[in-house]
């Protein structure tokens, strides 16, 4: 028996592959124009689903686990999921406070929780590089971005 | 003789200060386009068409052309630098090219992808000059089996991107696949895969996929520790930060096989600069001395797409001016620009208006090396990028990644999109899964498809239509030889293992 997160990702992409056949067969396999909207897709999820059983089984063949690879401790990964919340917070209120103030937001939170750099020096960063990204891309480059009540 | 006298009438034409003027504001455009996310050069050539209005047509189609090929040589700043593919050609320089920088040698990967752009980007201007007409015909030949075959043969390229295992590099590929699949289907118009979001009609953009898997995720790797990965060493002095005589022989090969597989791939309207990065990445992994250490910061790994990348646009000229055809948004737009001015592009486009043929051509060799003297001396203020500290360099990097998202349609979706294809690059990080297949199966999908219904549709169902055309034949041999020969490989070493235990 091979390691558990092998196991893990051929069970989730076997059950994406039987949704994705599932979904396929829902749709017409042939059109009157030849093939249909269901023929494409069908296919990928036979394909997806029969790979997915050849990972389990190499996996479940697999003597022992892959001892040389670095095992993660869930610290880790922890901290790149919290950078992650942060960066779906700021998304979730690039609409209410715009790309500016979302971009200082999300480098405040970065700086202070994730690296505990002083406050300073947090604040300094998220100023500069909302004021940078806004020069570049709204002022040189014209593009519109998303802005707040206040215009930017 | 007839193609040096009309070289002489281009470079006549090219060489006055008004046209070399334009022809550098055009390179200049184009590298500033290539290196910032969010402003591709069909925008920046769409933008600028009204102003050309007035110009001459000659200048104005060298200026346009220039800001094509010169966001080519800026395209792969970000790539080997942040990780953060601006467009789908510069994926692969992603692979090699970011592991360089990692180790201290983002000069050398910046120089030599300035290197390789000159060298394929020229060898595409002669191959425009000598062989356009001719080529153009033969590409004519091109229907849609020989396009699936090309698409097929283009997916073989997994075996060289899949790393330790196949299994995850195939099921990547056709999670990609499926991605590009998700909207609405080209031929009855029926939705599908779209969750109940209009947004998703249209399917997903390429570039919000690649900037989620490549750049979100390699953010979220570098998060794990405090400080950040130790990952940006900049050597100081100049030398260090230019690729050596050594680098320059290793790339001999891969200057050839990009300019040769990217000018080849751009003449087919359609295929693309991104098929020519990923075919010319592959052929340099197949014939290397040292195939498993590509993914690592091989110097080849990043001359022979990013030579490929340039080579192409030569190509792509082709169909546009000798049959009318656009490959990609970038020269339909250049298409736009001619016929708005009153030039039909066509077989008789060098007989009516040979000032402008080959004027263009000879500015796109002025323009290349223009491209050259430009971008070397910026290799070593590029490279100081790195120096920034992480804590600044990654809210960067997340900041242009959502302008990048973002500007493709002004769409929030698009956004949030970005975040969830982040999670899913982390997680593919986190279980070994390789990232390349899946933007190889996403970029090729949507032609793959239409390609082989077209195909069947033609032949009444039959899929004989695709090994009985002699060309389509030749390419589906030569995927199956690709696929094959990874087993060929294992037998070998297995049997020679055999053997030495024998003994």
């Amino acid at each position: 028996m091979g390691e558990k997160k092998e196991l893990l990702s051929g069970i989730c992409l076997g059950a994406f592959g039987a949704y994705v056949s599932i979904e396929a067969l829902n749709l017409p396999y042939v059109s009157e124009f030849g093939p249909g909207p269901g023929f494409f897709p069908l296919w990928i999820g036979i394909g997806l689903t029969l790979l997915s059983l050849l990972l389990i089984l190499a996996n479940f063949f697999a003597l022992t686990p892959d001892e040389s690879r670095e095992r993660q401790s869930r610290l880790s990964i922890g901290r790149a999921l919290v950078g992650w919340s942060g960066l779906i917070l700021a998304i979730g209120l690039l609409q209410w406070l715009g790309f500016g103030l979302s971009l200082a937001l999300l480098t405040l939170f970065l700086i202070l929780v994730l690296e505990r750099r002083p406050l300073w020096t947090a604040l300094s960063v998220a100023i500069g590089l909302a004021l940078g990204f806004h020069v570049i891309f709204v002022l040189a480059l014209g593009l519109s971005l998303p802005s707040g009540p206040w215009g930017f | 003789m007839e193609a040096l006298t009309n070289l002489l009438l281009g470079f006549s034409v090219a060489l006055t200060p008004g046209n070399l003027f334009w022809c550098f504001v055009g390179v200049f455009l184009g590298t500033v386009v290539g290196i910032l996310p969010g402003l591709g050069p069909a925008a920046t050539i769409a933008m600028l068409l009204p102003l050309t209005f007035k110009m001459d047509h000659t200048a104005a189609i060298i200026m346009l052309a220039g800001i094509y090929y010169g966001s080519k040589y800026g395209g792969s700043t970000t790539s080997i630098l942040l990780n953060v593919p601006g467009e789908s050609a510069s994926v692969v320089t992603c692979l090699d090219g970011y592991q360089m920088a990692r180790q201290g040698r983002a000069g050398p990967a910046l120089g030599i992808s300035a290197i390789a752009s000159f060298v394929a980007g020229t060898v595409g201007v002669i191959g425009l000059m000598l062989i356009a007409p001719p080529v153009a015909r033969f590409a004519l030949r091109f229907g849609p089996p020989e396009y699936f075959a090309l698409m097929v043969l283009g997916l073989t390229m997994v075996v060289f991107l899949a790393g330790r295992s196949m299994i995850k590099g195939l099921l990547a590929m056709l999670v990609g696949l499926w991605l590009a699949g998700v909207g609405t289907d080209l031929f009855t118009a029926e939705s599908r895969f779209t969750f109940g979001h209009m947004e998703l009609l249209d399917g997903i953009d390429f570039v919000v996929v690649s900037i989620g898997i490549f750049a979100v995720a390699e953010v979220m790797v570098n998060m794990e520790s405090r400080g950040g990965t130790e990952l940006f060493k900049v050597p100081r002095g100049i030398r260090n930060l230019m690729p050596t005589l050594k680098d320059l022989k290793d790339c001999r090969f891969a200057f050839l096989n990009g300019s040769v597989i990217g000018f080849l791939i751009g003449v087919l309207p359609g295929a693309g600069s991104t098929i020519a990065s990923f075919l010319s990445y592959g052929a340099e992994k197949a014939f290397s001395r040292y195939p498993e250490k590509f993914g690592t910061g091989v110097i080849e790994g990043v001359a022979a797409p990013e030579g490929a990348n340039n080579s192409e646009t030569g190509g792509a000229l082709v169909p546009l001016l000798t049959l009318g055809i656009p490959g990609s948004n970038a020269t339909a737009i250049l298409l736009a620009a001619l016929i708005l001015w009153g030039i039909k592009p066509g077989p008789l486009l060098i007989q009516d208006h040979p000032a402008l043929f080959w004027g263009l051509v000879s500015s796109m060799y002025v323009g290349n090396v223009m491209l050259l003297v430009l971008n070397l001396p910026l290799v070593p203020l590029f490279a100081q990028i790195l120096r920034v500290p992480y804590f600044i360099l990654y809210p960067g990097i997340l900041g242009i990644s959502v302008v990048g998202v973002y500007s493709v349609s002004n769409s929030l979706f698009d956004v949030w999109m970005l975040g969830l294809f982040g999670i899913l690059g982390y997680a593919m990080r986190k279980l070994d899964f390789p990232a390349a297949p899946l933007v190889l199966g996403m970029v090729l999908g949507d032609g793959m498809e239409r390609a082989l219904r077209q195909s069947l549709m033609m032949s009444q169902g039959h899929l004989s239509v695709i090994v009985t055309r002699p060309l389509s034949a030749t390419m589906i041999c030569l995927a199956l030889a690709i696929l094959i020969m990874p087993l060929v490989n294992k037998v070998r070493s297995f049997r020679l293992k055999a053997v030495e235990q024998d003994v």
